[in-house]
């Protein structure tokens, strides 16, 4: 059992600390990327983190990353977070969709969509729900049907995060509606600009627009642009849900270092009160997740697969973060209620943040698969117990 | 960074598993709760197996702290979650941990650091041995992170002795007994006392193949292990190393709760449905899944912690705690929840493991104490 990172590691981290210390925006400094002026703002920063080979570390270095190891992008990440550094809009490219390309993507396909990926010059978006299928995905109903060359696309898809001014989308489409209801689907890549698509933004609870819905009316799609086999839609997109439960969507540093930021709140407004279990939780929690990371990260790298454990982490690293936030806000008291001012205290950040952070935590149990819909998958196929 | 058991730490835990599977099954529990239960043992004689306890010496259990001089197998506490946990699981009656996890490492760490020739080196040296191959079982007292209060008071010499050091586990049958106690003013002192010099009455727990003792006893110059700075320094690691194997047994205890509350929700039907089908069953036994596969990574760094020395090894034990008192707490809960009144009798096999789990969760500190230690440690760093 070893704990510790190597020198070569350590060598890793301290030249990321030195770059993002160089580089990165002030914390706050960039407009919200749910707004037009903000997502290009946040656009450019993804391609000086890009011109540096810094926005994909454990990519293969022909598509803009640096070949390294799951423990070197940890490290990467327990830094990116450390400094603040401005989220990430092209998170579902190059978190969800990337990582399921690299596994199941034509070398054409990797070559065509991956390098623009990790530059952001092509920021995508998720295509999955639809209004009448959000925990039951396998009920959607956007078809495609066979066109000459390709594939003819049309229906709707909804609460597609950064819809409103990404520039693709990846999508879930029924494309043999015979077939069994997992069968039968067909993962697309398509250009949200391509004729017959319609992007109608959707507000979300902080009035941003944040996620859209996508129309589609006869939207043609080339046979390039089919993402694995015909009717295997459903295995290749669950190796995307994999990526977005588990490991790669949302890495410890987040919530440690929100979880030291709590204690900072804590020891500013006094290192006393009723809120100290909360906080003492949230911070345990936190470490918790970080070190069942390195428990899990070693697994993958000894050549183990992660499987519906994801679905342990998605319910642990959700309801964490909303720990961490609900303890904060606990904290701050009659404060917790202003967008603006307030004192958050020496080095803690201001209630406004702490707001903006909840509100963000909320959403947590909801999207990636409800938390009820993770709670299931572990029942049946971790405990084993007999479907419902 | 490997943070994984070697294939030699699985086998380990993995032989010692197979034997409880065997000698340590859930009819032997009741056998033992139900003896107690209606009184039918003598003090001293406390209804273990010398078999059981004897298949685990051969296996090296007894000694697996204690140095290759001394007799044992010289191996850390890192092979050590894996056997307490093995034990949370099997909920052994026999003081293993006491006399493996917490005795021998503190003789140990005495033998170490007595002045050569001293009566402590002695009574450390002769011990170790013995204890390394089972013959000697030992536990300690008194040392107990809680926030009820020391577990120790003091009085004018009785006829049984000037301390009472309360809620020593393992305390029926040891043959030796490692006593801590704060003097007023003086600060820590650590005894050692032979089974024959300590008056050791049974503390009745709901857990009834637990044993826990009262122990009076009275400090002189032959019993001092160590006083002053060492005593509190042995004390403090003797606490965290409770921690820390507390919480691997924890975490067998909830596997263990998990899997039989699973059991019964496949087999039991209602509305023509097995149980488990229901997301009202399910869902809550997922839940407490969760809470523990996120209970074992922190276990596992603290055993790595401690066994290294590291300075955050307090914490790090802390933190295990909190988290598989919890889990097991959540798992004992749910698993008696899904099992309904069945799981409310003394017939069901369930409450074996349940109020094992209650003890231990509440034992050498609870979670909400683990929790404040490490708030505290949390806000001595200052961030950068």
């Amino acid at each position: 059992m070893d704990l510790t990172y190597t020198a070569p590691q350590e060598a890793f981290r301290a030249e990321v600390r030195s770059w993002l210390a160089d580089h990165a925006p002030a914390p706050g400094s960039l407009a919200s990327l749910d707004t037009a002026e903000g997502f290009e703002q946040h656009r450019v920063w993804e391609g000086r983190l890009a011109a540096d080979r810094w926005s994909v570390v454990s990519w293969p270095t022909e598509y803009g990353g640096r070949g390294l190891g799951i423990f070197e992008w940890l490290i990467f990440e327990e830094e990116y977070h450390r400094a603040r550094a401005p989220r990430r809009v092209g998170q579902n490219g190059i978190f969800l969709l990337g990582p399921t390309m690299l596994e199941h993507a034509r070398p054409e396909q990797r070559a065509r969509f991956l390098p623009p990926m990790a530059t952001g010059e092509e920021i995508w978006c998720q295509g999955w729900s639809e209004p009448d299928a959000g925990s039951d995905l396998a009920a959607l109903r956007s078809r495609a049907d066979r066109a000459d060359g390709g594939w003819l696309l049309n229906g709707q898809k909804t609460w597609c995060s950064r819809g409103a001014f990404a520039d693709w989308c990846f999508g879930l489409f029924r494309s043999d509606p015979g077939a069994e209801r997992h069968r039968g689907l067909t993962y697309f890549l398509f250009p949200l600009d391509a004729p017959g698509v319609t992007v109608r933004p959707i507000p979300q609870l902080d009035g941003e627009a944040g996620f859209a819905e996508i129309f589609l009316e006869d939207v043609f799609v080339p046979d390039a642009h089919v993402l694995g086999a015909p009717g295997e839609g459903w295995k290749v997109a669950m190796s995307t849900a994999g990526s977005e439960r588990g490991l790669s969507l949302r890495s410890p540093a987040r919530y440690t270092e929100a979880a030291s930021r709590l204690v900072d709140l804590y020891r500013a407004r006094g290192a006393s009160g009723p809120a100290a279990d909360e906080v003492a939780r949230a911070y345990v929690d936190a470490e918790a997740y970080r070190l069942s990371t390195y428990w899990t990260a070693s697994r993958v790298a000894d050549g183990h697969a992660v499987g519906p454990e994801a679905s342990c982490n998605k319910l642990f690293w959700s309801e964490t973060d909303l720990a961490i936030h609900r303890a904060a806000l606990a904290l701050l008291g009659p404060e917790a209620e202003l967008l603006e001012g307030g004192e958050g205290g020496p080095g803690a950040a201001h209630p406004g943040e702490w707001l903006d952070g909840y509100l963000f935590a909320l959403a947590g149990p909801i999207y990636a698969g409800t938390n009820e819909i993770q709670r299931t998958v572990v029942a049946e196929r971790l405990l084993g117990l007999p479907r419902g | 960074m490997r943070f994984a058991f070697t294939e030699q730490q699985l086998e380990l835990r993995a032989a010692v598993r197979q034997v409880l599977e065997r000698q340590c099954t859930a009819g032997d529990l009741r056998a033992l709760a139900d003896l107690r239960r209606t009184g039918g043992h003598a003090h001293g004689d406390v209804g273990r197996s010398a078999e059981r306890w004897a298949v685990l010496c051969e296996l090296g259990a007894p000694g697996l702290l204690v140095g290759a001089d001394h007799g044992g197998l010289g191996l850390t506490d890192v092979e050590l979650v894996g056997v307490a946990e093995e034990a949370g699981r099997a909920a052994l009656p026999e003081p293993l941990v006491e006399s493996a996890a917490l005795a021998a490492p503190l003789l140990a760490a005495v033998a170490q650091a007595a002045a050569p020739g001293s009566e402590a080196e002695a009574v450390a040296t002769g011990a170790l041995p013995a204890l390394a191959r089972g013959e000697l079982v030992a536990t300690v007292g008194g040392v107990e992170a809680t926030a009820a209060g020391p577990a120790t008071t003091t009085g004018p010499p009785g006829e049984r002795g000037a301390v009472t050091t309360a809620r020593v586990a393992g305390a029926t049958g040891a043959g030796l007994l490692l006593l801590a106690l704060e003097a007023p003013g003086s600060g820590w002192e650590l005894h050692a006392v032979g089974a024959d010099a300590a008056w050791v009455t049974t503390t009745p727990s709901i857990d009834a193949t637990r044993d826990l003792g009262t122990v009076e006893w009275t400090p002189g110059p032959a019993t001092v292990l160590a006083t002053g700075r060492r005593a509190a320094d042995l004390v403090a690691q003797t606490a965290d190393r409770a921690a820390l194997a507390t919480a691997a047994q924890l975490l067998g205890l909830a596997d263990r709760l998990i899997a039989l509350a699973v059991d019964y929700a496949r087999d039991r039907h209602q509305f023509g449905r097995p149980i488990g089908s229901f997301q009202a069953v399910q869902h809550p036994l997922a839940d407490a899944r969760v809470r523990l596969e996120f209970a074992r990574p922190a276990t596992y760094r603290a055993a790595d912690s401690l066994a290294r020395g590291l300075p955050e090894r307090a914490e790090h034990a802390s933190m295990a705690k909190a988290l598989a008192s919890d889990a097991a707490d959540l798992a004992a809960r749910v698993a008696l929840q899904v099992h309904g009144a069945i799981g409310y009798t003394w017939e069901c096999d369930l409450h074996l493991y349940l109020k094992r789990a209650w003890a231990l969760s509440a034992a050498w500190g609870d979670a909400a104490t683990h929790r404040a230690r490490v708030l505290s440690a949390a806000l001595a760093r200052t961030t950068d």
